[in-house]
């Protein structure tokens, strides 16, 4: 596999971003994912497992859609929708999930633990261990079960066991905490199935290695619709994983602008924010140096978005390096403006977006509107609306408070 | 030549006397500043050689419920950098050797030059640093030599010897050895892995004789003095915070916090009888 970027270093770094700051416990276990990785990489029996999933179980290679209506929202772009929302299980969680799930398996570890914050990463981890039979174990911060109660359910179904954290601000970063506590008291039998590109080395390459499908098809989708490059590839960023899947096939691509929109909640110069890049600052957060929402003593801030999945303090390492040396860019989006692009997409294309997904759209829209007509814009639609349907129903005022027509 | 920090002496002095030193931890702050203080000094009277002073974080990855507990409060209850210096200030004028545990945001956060000249100032001793690996030490190596300040490092059951070697050669002041692969909070009996831990550990530093003090999970007296039979020093931190939590008032906190660090430092003397 040509997976390998330049980056990290062989200590994680990504420029002054990443590395490891996990507890003495934890780095025996850290260097065993690591090690194996390296060999499944160059593993063919691996590799060839690994592709069926993708292919016969996911659903690979995903669509690539031109939303030729919704283009007329973006300044008369082309707008070609990178269709990760139709990946079983409804987003593109699943790649990363079937590859560690495997290389659980490869390492001779019959558990897996995993957070959880909208619960996309918890189904997708439940999933891949009802299938490979593994016992799994998902965290997700108490407020979130409430939240998304449905994806409680189909976790359950799954035959996973859902643990709701009390502790913290109980939702997302909490429940991340309490899952590396797991960790470090069972790792012998245990893998902790990390979900974003965050988190100490080697998590942040390993989600990026297992994602990287994501652009690899899309660039070569587009070059066969368009004839050439896109101007810009746009995705939503909360840890940053799918921004990441659809970034890194394209980094050598120097002519390709890559756009990260971040979560703005109700504006990045409030408290109510999740975008960390544009209103954090560098700390160390999860095991790794990045970007982080902290206080002027180092404590976390609590983020907010309306998005569940980009409600989160911190951004993935690889994403702080890139806007450190300008090669991506990382813009805001308001929770007002996504859901206006969830109306949009909804209404012109007849796709219900994640609302982790609007956020890109929206981002769209803008850099349609900068670059004009003649430009193409590839945007990573990570993942499907099924699971937001409550609350874009509570924001437009589709029902009545007690949910009913 | 460097002098030696309080925290080398009062172990010196502990090994000296042939038993483990007693190590206490409370986080500052908690259950408010001014009672943090209060609760050092009776753990003091009770016979703690050394506090570890924690600096409440929002993040707390390794501990378990009743730390947590106790760092919550003292966040909410305003607790800041600054007041950490504060209560290590105090801690150090018992006569008990200070020093700072801490998750590593804080110190970045702070500014690790200044963060050690800080400490260095209110008479603390050194830091220990659970989420701190030698590998990404380098700027804190330099703050802590040029303010005398001692690093403590963890080891734990799954570190490689090569990692032993490593990590105690970055050490100073003692190497903290995590008992247990788990959480801090008490537990029904001290883990098997805690002696074969120290055994591994006195390997790779028996040419430079760097204490071994051992904790997570010891919240008896009879398991101090089991840990003290083959450690230099005995960490007990949520035992204490659980007397503090349990109380219905601080006067009475203080008698059980008292009470129990004097139940702590008899077995530390009773270890190797």
């Amino acid at each position: 596999m040509s997976h390998d970027q330049p980056l990290p270093d062989p200590h994680g770094h990504y420029g002054r971003f990443g590395g490891r700051f996990a507890p003495e416990a934890l780095i025996a276990a850290l260097d065993e994912v690591e090690s194996e990785w390296d060999k499944a990489k160059q593993d063919p029996q691996f590799q060839a497992e690994l592709a069926d999933l993708l292919r016969d179980y996911t659903g690979r290679p995903s669509a690539l859609s031109e939303a030729r209506n919704f283009s007329g929202h973006c300044g008369g772009a082309r707008v070609l929708l990178k269709r990760e929302d139709l990946n079983h299980t409804g987003s593109h969680k699943i790649n990363n999930v079937l590859g560690q799930a495997l290389l659980t398996r490869r390492m001779g570890k019959t558990r897996v633990i995993a957070e959880t914050g909208a619960g996309q990463h918890g189904v997708a981890t439940a999933t891949a261990c009802a299938l490979l039979g593994l016992d799994c174990v998902i965290y997700m911060g108490e407020e979130d079960t409430q939240r998304q109660a449905l994806n409680v359910a189909r976790m359950r179904m799954l035959g996973a066991e859902v643990v709701p954290v009390t502790i913290g601000s109980r939702t997302l970063k909490d429940a991340i905490n309490e899952a590396f506590r797991d960790w470090v008291a069972n790792v012998d039998h245990t893998h902790y199935l990390f979900g974003t590109v965050a988190g100490p080395h080697p998590f942040p390459k390993l989600v990026r290695d297992l994602h990287f499908v994501v652009g690899e098809e899309a660039r070569a989708q587009v070059l066969d619709r368009v004839g050439r490059l896109p101007d810009a590839v746009a995705a939503c960023v909360g840890g940053g994983s799918n921004a990441m899947a659809i970034f890194a096939a394209f980094i050598p691509d120097e002519d390709v602008a890559l756009y990260g929109f971040e979560a703005g909640g109700e504006g990045a110069q409030t408290t109510r924010t999740a975008a960390s890049i544009t209103a954090g600052s560098p700390g160390v957060f999860h095991g790794a140096r990045t970007f982080v929402l902290q206080d002027e003593y180092g404590q976390t801030l609590p983020s907010h978005s309306i998005s569940a999945g980009l409600d989160y303090p911190a951004v993935g390492p690889e994403h702080a390096h890139l806007a450190d040396t300008g090669r991506a860019t990382y813009e805001p989006v308001t929770d007002a403006e996504a859901m206006e692009a969830f109306r949009l997409l909804c209404r012109t294309e007849g796709i219900i977006p994640a609302i982790e997904s609007a956020h890109a759209l929206a981002g769209a829209r803008r850099l349609g509107e900068r670059l004009g007509p003649e430009a193409v814009i590839l945007v990573n639609l990570s993942g499907r609306g099924d699971k937001d349907v409550d609350t874009a129903a509570a924001y437009f005022g589709l029902v009545d408070p007690e949910g009913q027509a | 030549m460097t002098t030696a920090t309080a925290l080398q002496n009062t172990l010196t002095a502990a090994r000296e006397a042939g038993r483990a030193a007693l190590i206490g931890y409370l986080p500052a702050g908690f259950p408010d500043v001014e009672s943090s203080i209060r609760v050092i000094e009776a753990m003091v009277e009770g016979g703690c050689d050394v506090i570890e002073v924690g600096l409440p974080y929002s993040d707390p990855m390794m501990d378990g419920p009743t730390i947590q507990r106790a760092a919550d409060r003292a966040l909410a209850a305003g607790t800041t950098t600054d007041d950490v210096f504060r209560v290590v200030e105090a801690t150090a004028a018992t006569g008990a050797a200070a020093v700072v545990m801490s998750y590593w945001n804080p110190i970045e956060r702070y500014g690790v030059e200044r963060f050690a000249a800080a400490l260095a100032k209110a008479g603390g001793a050194g830091v220990i640093t659970p989420d701190l690996i030698p590998e990404e030490s380098e700027e804190w190596t330099a703050a802590s030599r040029a303010s005398g300040l001692d690093r403590v490092f963890l080891v734990a059951p799954s570190s490689t010897d090569r990692r032993l070697a490593l990590t105690t050669q970055a050490c100073s002041g003692f190497v903290y050895a995590a008992s247990l692969m788990g959480v801090t909070g008490t537990r029904a009996q001290v883990s098997d892995t805690a002696a074969v831990l120290v055994r591994r550990t006195r390997e790779v530093t028996r040419d430079s004789g760097l204490p071994v003090c051992v904790g997570l999970g010891i919240s008896t007296g009879a398991q101090a003095a089991e840990v003290a039979s083959y450690a230099d020093g005995v960490i007990v931190g949520a035992g204490f915070c659980q007397r503090v939590l349990d109380a219905p008032d601080l006067e009475t906190g203080l008698v059980a916090v008292r009470s129990f660090a004097q139940e702590l430092a008899e077995g530390v003397r009773s270890g190797r009888a």
